[in-house]
């Protein structure tokens, strides 16, 4: 009999939670990534992950509140039902990972030790250190290597996924290529899981690593999967610029006491303790007397964008303020924010205790990804609920089931059949904005409660009656064959002459990661989206012309840089226009043309499709699943109405 | 970091001019086999520049300082804030990460040369980029994992104390990175996995395998590990140089470890012979 198998695309906590998943069902999984997984980008987690607890629940907190934060927090977008089920299942997960060794801080007498974060009235976050996500990759990545070493799962790292197979409407393999060898295959698969991460290089320089490109995601896209809310992505307000990155500041420098400013006169040069009270700006504070520089997060972020590119204040003429901490006591300092003012430190050279920390916003996060599907759970009220009161007994109990079908095989499934997508690469549970510490638990969710799915999908009849093993090489080979001709025709542009700027793959990537900036972050407006478009237009043509400064047949990295760039470029294209289209404001999206949410017309997925013969994306809009809570004004209990309520973010949510 | 360096970090920052050129001087190889070459680049230098800011700079113009053209520099890299290891190199001599080497500090004057290299205890793939895939491989034969019953619903792990906590979190932040390796004199290059399983292991999976050691449910594998740790390449191959503690960017106790696992390994000698 042909045995069955499992492809894992992304070794990051959602690929290994998967890979753990399937083969501890008994199914052989061969699992890609880019990188040895323990590098992946989950390690830059810091915050901890969230779930209901016992002591919490004596507060009187349940997995159902945890559940309507964030629906709340997202501001109404994501499909509701998955997302109980996540809310359901993360006591689960936490115990799990305790089992596995994970060193989660503790109290005095040894239980897990809990903080507040954003979004919650209660203490609901995991935490271990200052590396949560570190912490948790490592404790999957040695459950991995155990199945590993009895031949369970079969690592290939440094491999790079180039395209799914599809074979009578189903994804039965793929073919990815050896970075190093540069050898370029197919591998056959009953079921593909996508585990790949988000898209932070499109913007350039992000929060994230930097092999969070897109490009599977879009080599995805590109071969008929959808595209839920790509517009939906998360700029953090406060992130330390680096030459080659933008390495997050966390929000508790500003709890902490930190003012926001710049100076007051535009190019004054002075260093920052030169200046006097009255020379400088404290814009927060005096824009937003009563919640100075800790207003909602999404409010700081578009400020301090205002200040620096709309009004050209930035320090130095950059795009950058002043996180001042010198005020306060150095020692209260370094006992409340050692961890994070050491990072800074360590990246800027500057003791932040003495020196103002010089920070802007950073794209941070994807909402939007590869769209998926599930079957509903068992929870259905008769009419949708209104929001749940805090503190309050919770109209269900936490029973599993309630919100997703358990093991049903479109759980995660994208709209390819057998093309599964997990964690931030997928579009799902996080809807227009995420809230802090629940990343890390929607990655290994859907790797353990969606994994079920996948085992029962390869194993049902119409899939294990006609394996891919026991297919005909045609498909195969046919997607192999046109990987590598499009491998071989990029290669051959590679010229040893002085290239031209406008061709330059770097050059390229570059100019896209400011105009994706410029466009599609902070602040939005038609016009400025319908331009950003006629730019991505120009380097798409420019990138059809694109010519490599190597040559070489062995480890080429600017081979896959620039093979990459073309991906990034159909992502790119798929945020404007689900921008564009998208004429309100909800969650991370703010367009200043439409400044309020729109109900009506906007609670609905952008969904993107991409047409293989003109190369673009279209969009169009799908309802949601809004079953279970009435959408109600996102105000975080503020009073203040001169501000645009429905747009408040919760102070803490990363 | 002692309180000198500290001193003259900043006083180089401090004297830093951005828009200055220093000079990358790197060491080139093409592949297995193939012969090394050094290329010098003229790179300038912006605020906040690191070798991973200058590297990606040789690359969109991989010009040399002769003004030879040439191929961009290959390395390894990944989140570039030193907490996933990849980007280590020897810098000036000395090996790091690269994300973390700031050039304000390393080259605070116009024209100064800092010289990168691949590390040199394990095999180069491309120029800078290096194959540590035995890392990895000393994980599984040390069975560096808890080994937990499935990943059903079966209830909390074992309670631990905070002190308890705080020792395994900081064997835990180990990255994988291989400094310590490649600063040890006994670590050696060893290009073919055949001789791995018989050669010196290193701090890094005698960091690993306390971690384990130290966890009630990992401590069921415990007597499996001390048997490799007792096998050639084992404690006993450690010469005590004490280079790895102090090349250790997350600050692991290594030295430490080794001390507690040749302790360990010398009660399994004796149990063992007793028992056997």
């Amino acid at each position: 009999m042909s045995e069955l198998r499992v492809i894992v695309v992304g070794g990051g906590l959602a690929g290994l939670a998967a890979a753990v998943r399937i083969a501890e069902a008994g199914l052989p999984v061969d699992l890609f990534s880019v990188v040895p997984v323990k590098r992946s980008h989950s390690v830059c987690a810091q915050g901890g992950i969230n779930a209901c607890n016992e002591v919490a629940r004596q507060q009187g907190y349940s997995e159902y509140e945890h559940f309507d934060e964030t629906i709340y927090g997202g501001d109404f977008l994501a499909d509701q039902h998955p997302v109980l089920e996540m809310a359901n299942w993360a006591p689960r997960i936490i115990d799990l990972l305790d089992r596995m060794g994970v060193p989660f801080n503790r109290t005095s007498e040894g239980y897990r030790d809990l903080r507040l974060f954003g979004g919650s009235l209660f203490k609901r976050t995991h935490f271990a250190g200052a590396t949560t996500g570190q912490q948790l990759i490592y404790a999957l990545d040695e459950q991995v290597r155990r199945y590993e070493s009895e031949g369970k799962v079969t690592k290939y790292e440094f491999w790079e996924f180039l395209a799914p197979v599809l074979c009578d409407g189903r994804c039965v393999g793929i073919v990815a290529q050896d970075m190093r060898t540069m050898q370029t295959r197919a591998f056959r698969a009953d079921a593909v899981v996508m585990a790949t991460g988000g898209c932070g290089l499109v913007f350039g320089k992000s929060t994230n690593s930097i092999i969070c490109n897109g490009a599977a995601a879009a080599r995805c896209f590109r071969a008929g999967a959808h595209y839920g809310n790509p517009e939906m992505i998360q700029v953090h307000p406060t992130a330390i610029p680096g030459a080659d990155k933008l390495r997050l500041m966390s929000e508790s420098a500003r709890g902490e006491g930190g003012r926001v400013w710049v100076p007051r006169r535009r190019g004054d040069t002075r260093a920052p303790r030169d200046i006097a009270e009255a020379d400088r700006f404290y814009f927060l504070e005096e824009k937003y007397p009563a919640y100075g520089n800790i207003v909602p997060r999404d409010i700081a972020t578009r400020e301090i964008f205002d200040i620096c590119v709309n009004q050209g204040m930035g320090v130095s003429g950059e795009n950058q303020v002043y996180l001042d901490l010198t005020h306060k006591d150095p020692d209260y300092l370094t006992r409340k924010l050692g961890g994070i003012l050491e990072i800074y430190e360590k990246f800027v050279g500057e003791d932040p205790r003495y020196t103002p920390m010089k920070i802007f916003p950073a794209v941070h996060y994807s909402m939007g990804g590869l769209w998926t599907t599930y079957t509903p759970g068992s929870y259905a009220p008769a009419a949708p609920r209104t929001k749940h009161k805090s503190g309050s007994a919770p109209p269900l109990n936490a029973a599993i089931g309630q919100g997703m079908q358990p093991g049903a095989l479109n759980n995660a499934m994208t709209n390819i059949q057998g093309l599964y997508a997990f964690g931030e690469v997928s579009f799902a549970y996080h809807g227009a904005n995420r809230l802090g510490a629940n990343a890390l638990l929607s990655c290994i969710f859907d790797g353990l409660f969606c994994g079920s799915s996948v085992v029962n999908y390869v194993r049902s009849e119409g899939v294990s009656a006609r394996p891919a093993s026991g297919m005909q090489p045609g498909a195969f080979d046919a997607a192999a064959e046109g990987q590598v001709k499009a491998g071989a025709a990029l290669l051959a542009t590679a010229t040893d002459a002085p290239g031209d700027k406008a061709t330059n793959p770097y050059v390229i990537g570059k100019e896209l990661g400011d105009e994706m900036t410029a466009a599609c972050t902070v602040v939005r407006t038609e016009a400025r989206l319908k331009q950003c478009l006629v730019k991505l237009a120009e380097l798409k043509d420019r990138y059809a012309k694109v010519q490599l400064s190597d040559g070489a047949g062995w480890s080429n990295q600017a081979f896959g840089y620039a093979r990459a760039v073309g991906d990034m470029l159909a992502i790119a294209e798929a945020i404007a226009k689900g921008a564009e289209v998208r004429k309100e404001s909800r969650g991370a999206h703010y367009r200043t043309d439409f400044p309020d949410r729109n109900d009506a017309e906007f609670t609905k997925t952008t969904l993107a499709s991409y047409d293989a013969t003109s190369g673009a994306a279209s969009i169009s809009l799908v309802p949601i699943d809004a079953s279970l809570i009435v959408p109600t004004a996102r105000t975080y209990g503020k009073k203040d109405t001169e501000k645009p309520e429905a747009k408040a973010q919760p102070a803490g949510a990363v | 970091m002692t309180t000198t360096d500290h001193a003259a970090r900043a006083a180089a920052r401090r004297s830093a001019k951005p828009g200055r050129k220093v000079l990358i001087r790197v060491k080139r190889c093409e592949g297995p086999g193939k012969p090394s070459r050094f290329e010098t680049f003229a790179v300038t230098i912006e605020r906040g520049a690191n070798i991973i800011s200058c590297l990606q700079q040789i690359a969109a113009n991989p010009v040399t300082v002769e003004g030879t053209r040439t191929t961009p520099v290959v390395w390894d890299s990944g989140c570039l804030e030193e907490v996933c290891g990849a980007c280590t190199m020897i810098i000036n001599g000395k090996v790091r990460q690269s994300c973390s080497c700031l050039i304000d500090e390393y080259a605070p004057a116009e024209g100064d040369v800092i010289t990168l290299e691949p590390m040199s205890k394990f095999p180069v793939v491309r120029d800078l980029w290096v194959d540590r895939s035995r890392m990895f491989h000393n994980l599984k034969r040390l069975r560096a994992w808890v080994p937990i019953d499935g990943t059903y619903s079966l209830g909390a792990g074992p309670r631990e104390s905070p002190d308890a906590q705080e020792a395994r979190y900081k064997l835990s932040t180990c990255m994988t990175c291989g400094c310590c390796l490649d600063a040890c004199p006994q670590f050696l290059l060893a290009e073919s996995p055949a001789s791995w399983d018989t050669s010196f292991v290193g701090a890094q999976a005698f960091g690993q395998a306390l971690l384990f050691n130290s966890h009630s449910t990992g401590a069921q594998l415990k007597n499996d590990r001390l048997e490799v740790l007792m096998g050639p390449g084992g404690v006993v191959d450690c010469g005590n140089a004490q280079n790895c503690v102090k090349v250790c960017p997350k600050e692991i106790p290594l030295t430490e470890a080794i001390a507690s696992l040749g302790r360990a390994v010398t009660i399994r000698g004796f149990t063992r012979f007793f028992t056997s």
